[in-house]
């Protein structure tokens, strides 16, 4: 079997029923791929054992690049490459290059937090994502059993473990 | 999350004799070390700042050419100024006051704009902002008591002879054109009648809106229902429109009338977000301890999380404030502001304090609760809640002091021990306002989405 092309999709219409549905499919071992919901469900991220984030992290990263740039460019440019007397100020003091340093902070951080999230999940402008079914934009929730990842169990398996654990329909899909 | 329950078991905090021990000993350790204080800077108080005049000859030169004539040219007859250790004492007394003035109402602020926000995370933890609330009373007295002590001391405005036209030695010019914020409808230099006034009016209006409040949050507990809540939340409503002015005049009159000639527009802002940044550093540090005595167990993580991104979130907004009033002044460059930031940032002993402020309520706070962790962690804000509570001491310090003392002020024995009885003061009384009623509402129409907070 190729992976990452053929699918077990379980529908669930309540997210209550999908949190416990869940925690009840990884229960008996069978791997989940991914789960759709048009909107945030609480505890889902717990329910599906992802690690926590590490955006944090990138986004620090980030900000401090805009920190030491914005400081680098205002001391270089007022002190350095083109001095201006402004109010009668030394060239380059450092309050007024705090306001501009402090946007560029936010602005590289936020930029930064975006981009690193959109790569990271999968979202790159060149990459088209799957559809696993298009009712999860709507008012259901879709869980995505990818059979590769589960080879030690049968499909008909997966789909009755689905269905038990509180799906309201299981469907096959299949990618090129 | 999801449908787990929750049984909730009424609290009600005790305050036992073992905690009022302890806060006898800090109000008796405050006491001696005052008392000390106080007998060794009236025994060789002052000699020691001979020596440090000259080194910051320039600055103080400056500050005094800017000054009132009237205290550089010798003074003025039947106007008397107390020794400089009594000056110090007034001085600490009413910056402490102040201070916790502060820590009083900003409980009731805290308690109003959950209501206003209707806020249902903070359903279990209102009561400990509404106990620090109680020190309203008390602080009505202390303030207009110490006010009619210290007010020749520490206000320069309150001399008459300011205000004599036919004396050109003493008048002065820009403080008698202030006269009608401080005396209306009275006489320029004598009793300011506005200006009590206010202090009257700010004062009585905070402990009827508290009174009011608390009111209607103990009677919910009796007979719940929703119709408590909605009249607590009008009520908040109007007494958050009355504190966005009262808590700014107040701010001009007991803080920034010291330095008289000086004004900044952005100085109301000032005080409300220093006290504003100590009084939820103080609700959570209530809290984190509340919770580590076994109390509070309906809060978890998740509220503790909320507490410290409130403690991170307004230490980066004193800043804020505390930078956009500095570079305006900077950048303007005009004499009788600057000389405010002079008198704090080049004269001795202000200024090792200046800068320890940006580190103990901006550096740290901001470095120590970014992650998410931190927040989260009792350890974490049992360390920064102080730093930020004892940071914003020195704020005020650095706020009241320099305009008063100019150069001969100082931290030592009358400082520390004038803020641990205070201190002594306030805890007392606000953890036996505490005990007196249950730890949290359990007919808060809210408490339910409370024990399912979730970040």
């Amino acid at each position: 079997m190729e992976a990452d092309k053929h699918f077990v999709v379980g529908i669930f219409d309540d997210e209550d029923v999908l949190l416990e549905g869940v925690k009840k499919v990884r229960a008996v071992g069978i791997r989940i791929h991914e789960v759709y919901s048009p909107f945030p469900v609480h505890g889902l991220d717990e329910a599906l054992g992802y690690a926590r984030t590490r955006l944090p992290i990138a986004a620090f990263l980030f900000g401090m690049t805009g920190t030491i740039l914005a400081l680098t460019m205002q001391f270089w440019m007022l002190g350095y490459d083109w001095p201006m007397i402004i109010g009668g100020k030394n060239f380059a003091s450092l309050p007024p290059f705090i306001p501009v340093t402090f946007e560029l902070t936010v602005l590289l951080s936020a930029l930064g937090m975006v981009a690193t999230f959109l790569i990271v999940s999968d979202m790159k402008p060149y990459k088209w994502p799957r559809q696993f079914d298009i009712r999860s934009t709507d008012d259901k929730h879709v869980m995505a059993v990818d059979l590769a990842e589960n080879a030690g169990k049968s499909k008909e398996e997966i789909m009755r473990i689905l269905r038990e654990s509180g799906a309201s329909e299981v469907n096959e899909k299949n990618f090129e | 999350m999801g449908h787990s329950h929750i049984t909730v078991t009424e609290e009600k905090f005790e305050f036992t004799s073992a905690a009022r021990k302890k806060i006898l000993a800090l109000l008796v350790a405050g006491v001696a070390i005052l008392a000390a204080g106080i007998v060794i800077a009236m025994l060789g108080g002052g000699a020691h700042h001979e020596a440090g005049h000259a080194g910051i000859a320039g600055s103080e030169q400056l500050v005094a050419s800017l000054d009132n004539p009237a205290a550089t040219q010798g003074h003025d007859e039947g106007h008397h100024e107390s020794p400089v250790w009594l000056k110090r004492l007034f001085t600490t007394l009413w910056m402490n006051n102040v201070y916790f003035v502060g820590l009083g109402i900003i409980g009731l602020f805290f308690v109003a704009i959950q209501y206003a926000a209707q806020a249902g995370w903070s359903a279990g933890i209102k009561r400990i902002p509404l106990a620090m609330a109680q020190w309203l009373p008390v602080a009505f007295v202390s303030t207009l008591v110490l006010w009619f002590i210290t007010h020749h001391d520490i206000f320069h405005w309150t001399h008459s002879y300011l205000y004599d036209q036919n004396n050109p030695e003493t008048y002065d010019e820009i403080i008698a054109g202030k006269a009608p914020f401080f005396f209306w409808p009275g006489e320029s230099g004598g009793f300011p009648v506005f200006y009590i006034l206010r202090m009257v009016v700010f004062f009585a209006l905070w402990i009827w809106f508290f009174y009011a409040i608390r009111k209607n949050m103990l009677a919910e507990d009796q007979l719940g229902g929703t119709g408590f809540w909605y009249k607590n939340r009008s009520l908040s409503a109007w007494f958050l429109v009355f504190f966005a002015v009262s808590s700014s005049v107040a701010a001009w009159d007991w803080v920034m009338s010291i330095d008289t000639h000086w004004f900044s527009t952005m100085f109301g802002w000032y005080v409300f977000a220093s006290w504003w940044v100590t009084g939820l550093a103080l609700i959570t540090l209530v809290v984190v301890h509340l919770k580590e005595a076994g109390y509070l167990k309906i809060v978890n993580a998740n509220h503790l999380h909320d507490l410290g991104k409130f403690v991170f979130a307004f230490s980066i907004f004193w800043t804020y404030i505390w930078f956009g009033q500095f570079l305006l002044i900077w950048y303007a460059h005009i004499p009788e502001e600057t000389v405010y930031f002079i008198e704090r940032m080049r004269t001795s002993p202000y200024s090792w304090i200046f800068f320890a402020n940006l580190i103990l309520n901006f550096v740290l706070p901001f470095l120590l609760l970014m992650t998410r962790d931190a927040k989260r962690h009792m350890s974490m804000l049992k360390l920064v809640c102080p730093v930020v509570i004892i940071g914003h001491w020195f704020d005020f310090y650095n706020m009241v002091t320099p305009g008063v003392m100019k150069t001969q002020g100082g931290i030592g024995f009358i400082e520390i021990g004038t803020a641990f009885i205070f201190l002594a003061a306030f805890l007392w009384i606000t953890l036996s306002s505490l005990s007196k009623m249950p730890l949290f509402g359990k007919n808060h129409p809210m408490l339910e989405e409370s024990l399912h907070h979730h970040i």
